[in-house]
Order: C-alpha cells, then sequence, then structure tokens
C-alpha cells in the first residue's frame, strides 16, 4: 500500500443497535462524501461513541447496513474493518502503556500492511518501517520522544500518538472521537492544525464538543439525539436551526 | 554452607516454578483465561517421557522434544475446541472447564498406571555429580536450572525483540486497540496457548528423572504456581518467571529453619503482597483496577 489514498465515502441506512430494551443508535442514515470533514455533535448519551463502534466493527448492529464505497461492510471484524482503510482513535486514551513510541506506529504499520504469521528476522522487516516511523512522529510533534515509553508521556501527548497510529494505517476513512477532549488551548490548535493537513487525501469523521473547532474543521455537521439524526447541514446553517438550539446549544447559547 | 546449599536447592526447584508460571501468565495475558489444567499439562509431560520410554524406547533427549510439541498441539486443539467457546463469558466458565478437564486427564492417567510413582532414571550423559566449587552436586539438578533459565530468557527475547512478541504484549494490554490497527488478534491466541501448554510439558519432561512420576503431580504444583503467578504480578511474564525462581529459594530455605512451615510459606508471602502491592512485585497497578 502507498502513501496516496483515496477518500472513502460512508453511508449508513437505518442503522440500529439496541442494548437489552435500550435503543442507542435508532435508524440512523448517515452521508459522508468522501474527501469531507463530517462532525457527529449531540448531547452525551445521543449514541455517537456507539454509532462509533458500530462503524468500526467493535459492535454489530442490530440491523441496518454500513456501505463503504458503496460495498457492505455491515457486521465485519474491526481488523478487518482496519484493514479496509478505517482507522479510529478511542474517546478514553487508549494506548499501550509499556511500548515504546517507535513500537507503538510500528504495529500500526503492521496491521497496514497485514503481515500474517511471520515472525522471524522480525528486526529486518522491521527496519524498513523506520523512515516511515519517525516521519510520523515527527508530524504529531513527537519525535523527540520516539524511544520512550508511552505511559511516561502527558495526556497531550498521549493524544498526539493516538493520532499517529490512525494515521499509520494510511486510512481512507479516519474516525476521530473526541480528538481535542481534555487538551489545553495549545495542544486544541496543534490538533487542529494537523487534522486541516491530513485531510487532504482522506475523508474525516469526528466526535467532538468543542464548537470552535467544528465550526474551523468541518463541511457537514450531523446533531444527534436519543440515538436519532435531529439535523444535518453545513455548521453555520445547523448552529442556528431551533431544534438544535433548545437540544443541544441551548445551555452554551442562551 | 548450609544455606547456599539451601538456595541452590531453591533455585532448582524454582525453574519448575518458573518454566509453569511463565505458561500460564502467557496464557492468561493472552485470552484472560487461568489455567487450572495447567498442572495437569505437566504432569502428561512427565508420564508422556515414561510412557515414551517404555513403550517405544523413545530416550530423555527426544522426549525432550517430541512431547512438548505433542502437548503443545494438544493444547491447541484444546483452546479451539472448548476454551474459544467460553472465552466471551465470565472468566469463571473457563476456571471449571479447565479444572474438569485437570481432573478428567488426571483419572485418566490413574486408571491407566495406578497411583505409584513410575521410575524414571536419567539421562546417562547427565548422570553423576559436578563439583561447583563452594559444594559437588548432581549434574542433572543443574543442568534442570541452566535449561530453564536458557528457555526463560529466549522467551523473554521473543516477548521484546520480535514482531509476534510485540503482537502478543500489545493485545495483552489493550486487545481493542490492537485489533482497531488492523491486527488480527484471535489467529495469535491459539498459538500462545499452545505454547504456553508446551511450556507446561517441558517441565514436566525435565521433572520425570528427579520428580516423582505419578498422576497426582500436577495438582499437588498447580496451588503453589498460582501464588507464584500472583506474587510475580499476574500477566507479567517477567514476574512469573522471577517469582518462581524466589519462591523456590524461599521454600528451600524454609525447609532449613523452619521445616514443618515451609510450604506454607509461599502462602505468606502471597498475602503480605496481595496486601502491600497487590499488582504483583513485576505487575503494573493499573492491571488490577481493569
Amino acid at each position: 500500500m502507498s502513501e496516496a489514498t483515496q477518500p472513502a465515502q460512508l453511508r449508513t441506512r437505518g442503522l440500529l443497535r439496541e442494548f437489552s430494551g435500550f435503543v442507542a443508535v435508532n435508524g440512523v442514515d448517515l452521508d459522508v462524501e468522501a474527501g469531507t470533514v463530517h462532525a457527529l455533535v449531540g448531547p452525551n448519551g445521543a449514541g455517537k461513541t456507539t454509532l462509533f463502534n458500530l462503524l468500526t466493527g467493535f459492535l454489530k448492529p442490530t440491523g441496518g447496513r454500513i456501505e463503504l464505497d458503496g460495498e457492505d461492510v455491515t457486521g465485519l471484524r474491526p481488523e478487518r474493518i482496519a484493514q479496509r482503510g478505517v482507522a479510529r482513535s478511542f474517546q478514553i486514551t487508549s494506548l499501550f502503556e509499556e511500548l515504546t513510541l517507535v513500537e507503538h506506529v510500528e504495529l500500526a504499520l503492521q496491521g497496514r500492511d497485514g503481515l500474517g504469521y511471520r515472525f522471524w528476522r522480525s528486526d529486518k522487516a522491521l527496519r524498513r518501517y523506520r523512515a516511515e516511523t519517525d516521519d510520523l512522529l515527527e508530524q504529531v510533534g513527537l519525535i523527540e520522544h520516539a524511544n520512550k515509553q508511552a505511559g511516561s508521556l502527558a495526556y497531550g501527548q498521549k493524544r498526539a500518538l493516538e493520532l499517529a497510529l490512525a494515521l499509520a494505517l494510511s486510512p481512507r476513512l479516519l474516525l476521530l472521537d473526541e480528538p481535542t477532549a481534555g487538551m489545553g488551548v495549545e495542544d486544541v490548535a496543534r490538533t487542529v492544525e494537523l487534522i486541516r493537513r491530513v485531510r487532504a487525501d482522506r475523508t474525516v469523521v469526528l466526535v467532538e464538543h468543542n464548537m470552535k473547532v467544528v465550526g474551523d474543521l468541518t463541511d457537514r455537521v450531523t446533531v444527534l439525539q436519543f440515538g436519532k439524526v435531529l439535523a444535518e447541514g453545513p455548521y453555520e446553517e445547523v448552529r442556528n436551526d431551533p431544534r438544535v438550539i433548545t437540544a443541544y446549544l441551548g445551555e452554551n447559547v442562551a | 554452607m548450609e544455606l547456599v546449599l539451601q538456595l541452590f536447592n531453591g533455585l532448582v526447584s524454582g525453574s519448575f516454578y518458573a518454566l509453569l508460571a511463565l505458561g500460564l501468565s502467557v496464557i492468561f495475558g493472552m485470552l484472560g483465561v487461568v489455567n487450572f489444567a495447567h498442572g495437569a499439562f505437566y504432569m502428561l509431560g512427565a508420564v508422556g517421557a515414561f510412557v515414551l520410554l517404555d513403550t517405544v524406547g523413545l530416550s530423555w533427549w527426544l522426549a525432550l522434544v517430541v512431547v512438548p510439541v505433542v502437548l503443545g498441539l494438544v493444547g491447541m486443539v484444546f483452546e479451539r475446541l472448548l476454551v474459544a467457546r467460553l472465552v466471551r463469558l465470565d472468566p469463571l466458565y473457563n476456571f471449571l472447564l479447565t479444572f474438569g478437564i485437570a481432573l478428567i486427564l488426571q483419572d485418566v492417567v490413574r486408571l491407566r498406571y495406578g497411583v505409584q510413582s513410575q521410575p524414571y532414571s536419567r539421562p546417562e550423559l547427565l548422570d553423576g555429580q559436578v563439583n561447583l566449587g563452594l559444594f559437588v552436586y548432581p549434574k542433572y539438578q543443574v543442568f534442570v536450572l541452566v535449561f530453564s533459565v536458557v528457555v526463560s530468557v529466549l522467551v523473554w527475547l521473543v516477548l521484546t525483540k520480535t514482531r509476534v512478541g510485540m503482537i502478543v504484549r500489545a493485545s495483552t494490554e489493550r486487545p481493542e486497540l490492537t485489533r482497531a490497527l488492523g491486527i488480527d488478534v484471535r489467529r495469535w491466541v491459539t498459538p500462545v496457548f499452545g505454547f504456553g501448554i508446551a511450556l507446561a510439558g517441558l517441565a514436566g519432561v525435565l521433572a520425570a528423572p528427579m520428580r516423582a512420576v505419578n498422576s497426582g503431580m500436577g495438582g499437588d504444583l498447580i496451588i503453589t504456581i498460582f501464588a507464584v503467578v500472583v506474587i510475580g504480578g499476574l500477566g507479567s511474564v517477567f514476574g512469573s518467571v522471577a517469582a518462581g525462581y524466589l519462591v523456590g529459594m524461599l521454600s528451600a530455605v524454609g525447609n532449613l529453619y523452619a521445616s514443618a512451615f515451609s510450604q506454607s510459606l509461599v502462602f505468606v508471602l502471597m498475602a503480605l503482597v496481595l496486601l502491600l502491592r497487590p499488582a504483583g512485585l513485576f505487575g503494573r497497578e493499573e492491571g488490577v483496577r481493569a
């Protein structure tokens, strides 16, 4: 696989997920055009993270379908979806505390290339990843920490490393779950800048609570409430939608 | 002098603890399964070496290779057919399954060979004594110690230096993230389980010439091994090996000063570790909360 990627188009139809009687995602039709940055917003419990887990195969839908570039990917296992060029970050910082930054990125590069059962002469096989690894760590501003264990990083740096992991997969579709949550102002600015840079040849879907980030970055916004789509459109349009103001922005804007 | 000798004895019995705890730990890390049948596979290793010698005259050296490989394959089938079906449920189910399997394996051997121990003599090459400077020691016991250290170091190298090791460490810590990176964790589960079982079998073959070979030999040991794994830190590979040798030495020294008490010492240590450092001597604190 090469560096150049074709942005993917994502579509869901009637996507449904129940948890023993509670409907977390209730018939969602989502259209994410190739090459756009698309935000999912909505109050807590609106079903955003469940939707992410459905899109990446970590949860199986109760009903409906998911299409990637028109192909049905409903119910595929997470590693299969990842191999189709879908990368995600997790809402809660999720890293291997004891692995170094270099090992993290190399692991992701292996996942991308799917090296199968071969494991002998591993170090030689890994050496060719070295340049790519350095490049990615450089991009997210972590190159000077390359050989530290991830457990020793500060919070903002951990989020940056997660982004590097997702990028290592050369994804065509990048799913980011609250990429700026808990970050200081400087880290937010750096992350926004990074997303702007990497969106060039891919599609990005992000869950985000920071409305400034949403406004700065996104082409389209889908507002979810109680597991359903409440509104969909460009940010300027959606933010002035009276239903959205009551449901979500209400407390902030009023 | 007596103390040094006892410490050395402890290292030798610690070799078995280390190899068994290592396998148990790798399996627990990768599958989240506490394999109660581990002691039974250790017993099968020793009994297997005996049976192969008795029936086809297979030498101990060959058994050292053949038995672990065969048991590793048996372990893989066991994982695929049974363990994998329960792995999504409460860990208690697999605990009960492996406990049941341990009893079955033990009774099958007892049915065929009774409860008395089978004789197994040392390989000729390792018969006799060797002068270690401070004391003269049986060659075979020295070999067991050296061999177990070499195997432990090799496993450690595989885990830290190879691609597979990286994947195993990664999926032990965060299976979800590993899968999100496009790595098929499931395809490594069965080989890792088989490998853990092969280590138990290897320990069994090593034990055959110096321990009593009988159906109950694994059951006696497994409880101590659980204590070793807890002391070292559940899922910590380095910890279980280090704790293996440590517990071996502790029991041996206990034997010297308070022989009636020596069997309980390891559990006293376990209780202390749980009170003072619940994640184990070498475990990460974080592991306990999860």
